[in-house]
């Protein structure tokens, strides 16, 4: 193990095994087992770390098992942060045992956009079927025709194009210029949520800013971080970090809750990188998620009404990746007619968490039910949540309840609003 | 674990109530302290029936059964020393009853204590134990190790709201104690028996818990005191004055430090220790009188400052520093060791001079904290176990705290119970005649000595 990235001493010698981060594990309260808590993933690492424990395939596959939402982060009053390290384990294992297909999907597919919009051409085609080819073309032929059905039911209607093919490089503010925003178009959000990336643009150029979406971005680097290919993330940082030097912004906002998470951590991600660190600090401290940038400058008050009842969602990585809450509540809030309605438990992990609904079905959609009993008590009309990952995950769970309940990015209402008072 | 035992249990309890994969085994070892020894197998039952039925294979294959729930224990009660079973309860965990004629509970064993809280509070209605775990401990925890927190104080131990219990008795059959009654004097009190028994007479399945109503208002104050020992003086001058709060907690400096490093709230980190005081109550005007009264008290007795908390909100996050305070010390040390020994409210000064003695003889830090109003405090040893000297010291430490505490006419513990840890002074602080007869009550429920060997009672 001696030459491998692995979990340092100090990530998991102090965890004193009080057990407070079981009260806030997703996966803890649908199994009520230890192994499937915070505690028994700390104790695992620590004892395969230090020999005691053999490290196998099922002691890793506890570490997969986490749905990396950062709950038990949060809580620890000592400062372990035990999803932290079931990543750090994840990384220790793709280092011992390189799985080919990681490589093939994280290193050659997903960071290369002209290559993603090829692969889900088909499903822009023929929407739903085109899946299948999707799911044929990922090596998931094993799935179970229930789950295929879980995976349709989360496509939105899809973009006849990729936005990034839509979108001009520079979207002019309406009037004067106010702010020079660089726009960080994630991949999710150009291939299945373009509606939605499309009206975040028009709402910040509404507001006075010059938007500049740099095409040649690539992924974020979080599924390769999920899957413990952190070389790859650096990869694709670096890569970012230079593209939005060039385009010489003062913001860096994204619509998207992963993305922004992972975007504002590439300080920290390459901090070792004697090149890199100051570039990547200087980088991730002009991030911003889309509705705390839009809270942080005069926002125009939509004149247009929007009769519904409206609860909100807090993706794990807004809320607790970003400590991003109020923004998005206090956004929606702007839109008269408006009714908002608190979710209880409104940020406890929707279960989706990238691909838990491919590689952990049966928990991803306990930790769902949870949710839609929840969104079910609101009686709302639609749920608002900035992630895509969530949203996704919450359609199927209005799916699988024919609650009927719409599930939008909370800027799109924002953009409803003030396109209601262009109609009138 | 042998196949045969296995297949067995996989008929009890299906095969998803059977754990036994080397990770699973590995992480029912231990407790919320630093031991840790592996299970041969682990069990999660969903029904009494089930458990009646573990608990008879157990009897007659002669193999030890370690009851355990959330696992957040602080006395290795549940640290299964000789292998064997562990019976893990989280998933007999159904509500079966609130009856709000009666205001009575009844519950599953595996039902986490806040849960419970919330449920019975959405009917107006109150259950008062709150152990500082309650988020991460089950109802039948609390039960097996009668549980105090800070509301003892006014409102009592976990006991003190156990009106009956199913138990699965060591040879499988099922024992119903007590029932909906405030007043039951029909045989010797089982209730009260099986309470704090540790899992060693016993399995609690099921309990009546009772409920009283939801106190309408609280106030709760943040005292600050330069000195430590007028904060000690200050608890007694409180009670003696004829106020009951519901809480008075006490935390010293280095308890302060951890927490406001844990969640800076803005805790002042210039005083030698802070009183926690709240009042409770279903009249305004007097929760409000009695909370001012003591915050005069506090002032006549050298505090430097009464902050009252404002809002709910405010008040939340108070609780949540107390709530905190034990786990955030492990920020300042890999192990720590957390007693605690009880002593007459009277003798608290004098405790936490001798406490404060011990750690400068041996040179390692003791924090103190704990609910000061009920005379229970938590000192805790910080150390690293990896220093066989720190660790020779801890020991010598940890005698001189429980030599001090039963001098001054204390006790080992006043919540967290015995398990392994304090089993060696057991005989120490009860006597050899007590002892006796605790190990005679032992050998008429469990003679072949199956549940939890080797805890509670010392051989």
């Amino acid at each position: 193990l001696d030459n491998l990235t692995q979990p340092s001493e100090e990530q998991y010698l102090n965890c004193i095994r009080c057990g407070l981060c079981l009260a806030v594990c997703p996966t803890y309260r649908e199994y009520l087992s230890e192994t499937a808590s915070p505690r028994g993933r700390v104790a695992l690492a620590r004892k395969g770390l230090e020999g005691e424990l053999e490290l196998t395939p099922n002691l890793f596959e506890q570490m997969y098992a986490c749905f990396d939402c950062l709950a038990c982060n949060d809580i620890c009053p000592v400062g372990i942060r035990p999803a932290d390290l079931a990543l750090g384990m994840r990384v220790l294992q793709e280092e011992r045992k390189p799985a080919h297909w990681k490589q093939n999907l994280f290193r050659d597919l997903i960071p290369k956009p002209g290559r993603m919009e090829a692969a889900t051409w088909p499903l822009r085609l023929y929407e739903r079927s085109g899946l299948r080819r999707l799911v044929y073309k990922l090596g998931l032929h094993h799935l179970h025709p229930a789950q295929l059905r879980d995976l349709e039911a989360m496509l939105p209607h899809l973009p006849e194009r990729p936005l990034r093919q839509v979108l001009p490089e520079v979207t002019p503010a309406n009037g004067e210029v106010k702010y020079r925003v660089g726009f960080f178009l994630g991949c999710a959000q150009s291939l299945m949520f373009a509606d939605e990336s499309a009206a975040s643009v028009r709402v910040m150029a509404r507001n006075g800013c010059m938007v500049i979406t740099p095409k040649e971005t690539v992924c974020c680097g979080m599924p390769a971080r999920g899957y413990g290919r952190e070389d790859l993330v650096r990869e694709q940082a670096r890569l970012n970090i230079d593209l939005f030097e060039k385009a010489d912004v003062e913001v860096i906002v994204t619509d998207c809750a992963t993305c922004g998470s992972t975007l504002k951590d590439y300080g920290a991600i390459l901090a070792d990188d004697p090149i890199w660190a100051a570039r990547a600090a200087a980088f991730s401290a002009r991030v911003r998620d889309v509705s705390e940038f839009l809270m942080s400058i005069p926002l125009e008050k939509p004149e247009g009404r929007l009769d519904a009842r409206v609860t909100y969602h807090d993706p794990c990585h807004l809320r607790r990746g970003q400590g991003v809450w109020k923004q998005p509540r206090e956004l929606l809030q702007l839109i008269d007619g408006l009714e908002f309605i608190e979710l209880p438990e409104a940020d406890w992990c929707c279960g989706s968490a990238g691909s838990q609904l491919i590689t952990h079905y049966e928990t991803s959609l306990k930790v769902l039910k949870r949710k839609t009993d929840n969104l079910e008590s609101t009686r709302a009309d639609y749920i608002a949540t900035g992630c895509p990952g969530c949203q996704m995950q919450l359609n199927v769970g209005v799916w699988r309840s024919r609650s009927g309940v719409k599930v939008v990015h909370p800027v799109t209402l924002l953009d409803m609003a003030y396109n209601r008072k262009k109609e009138k | 674990m042998d196949k045969n035992l296995i297949d067995k249990l996989i008929k009890i309890v299906e095969r998803e109530g059977v754990l036994s994969t080397p990770e699973d085994l590995a992480v029912y070892g231990y407790d919320g302290t630093f031991e840790d020894h592996r299970p041969d197998v682990v069990v999660l039952p969903r029904t009494t029936e089930q458990v009646s039925a573990v608990v008879s294979l157990a009897a007659a294959e002669r193999i030890p059964l370690v009851t355990r729930g959330m696992g957040s224990g602080l006395a290795a009660a549940s640290v299964p020393f000789q292998g064997g079973i562990v019976l893990a309860m989280t998933r007999i965990n159904r509500i079966l009853e609130i009856d709000t004629l009666n205001a009575i509970a009844h519950v599953e064993a595996g039902v986490v204590t806040a849960d419970l809280q919330t449920e019975v509070e959405k009917l107006g209605l109150f259950y008062p134990p709150d152990p500082s775990s309650i988020r991460h401990s089950t109802i039948g925890g609390n039960i097996a190790c009668n549980a105090g927190g800070p509301r003892c104080l006014k409102y009592g131990v976990t006991g003190d709201y156990v009106l009956g219990l199913t138990v699965v008795l060591a040879d499988g059959r099922v024992l119903k104690t007590g029932g909906k009654l405030i007043k039951d004097v029909v045989g010797y009190d089982l209730n009260a028996l099986f309470t704090g028994s540790e899992g060693t007479l016993g399995v609690i399945t099921e309990a009546l818990l009772r409920l009283t109503a939801k106190p309408k208002f609280a106030r709760t104050a943040l005292v600050e005191f330069p000195a430590l020992e007028d904060a000690s003086h200050t608890v007694n001058a409180i009670l003696s004055a004829g106020i009951v709060p519901a809480t008075l907690e006490l935390m010293d400096e280095t308890a302060i430090a951890c927490i406001e490093e844990a969640l800076q709230i803005g805790l002042p980190l210039d005083v030698e220790a802070i009183l926690l005081i709240e009042t409770d109550g279903a009249d305004q005007a007097n929760v409000e009188g009695e909370i001012q009264a003591a915050a005069r008290i506090c002032q006549e007795h050298g505090a430097r400052q009464v902050k009252v908390a404002q809002s709910e909100a405010e008040r939340e996050v108070l609780w949540q520093a107390r709530r905190s305070v034990s786990p955030s010390l492990a920020r300042k040390a890999p192990n720590k060791l957390g007693e605690d020994i009880t002593v007459p409210r009277s003798a608290i000064p004098e405790m936490v001079r001798r406490l404060k003695a011990i750690s400068a003889q041996y040179g390692l830090p003791i924090v103190i904290f704990g609910h000061a109003g009920d005379g229970n405090l938590h000192p805790n040893i910080l150390f690293d176990k990896r220093d066989p000297e720190q660790w020779a010291k801890v020991e010598g430490m940890v005698k001189a705290e429980f030599n001090a505490a039963l001098e001054l006419g204390g006790t080992l513990s006043g919540e967290h119970g015995v398990g392994t840890l304090k089993r060696p002074y057991m005989a120490q602080a009860l006597g050899p005649v007590s002892v006796d007869v605790q190990r005679k009550i032992k050998a008429a429920l469990d003679p072949l000595n199956i549940l939890n060997p080797g805890k509670v009672i010392p051989d």
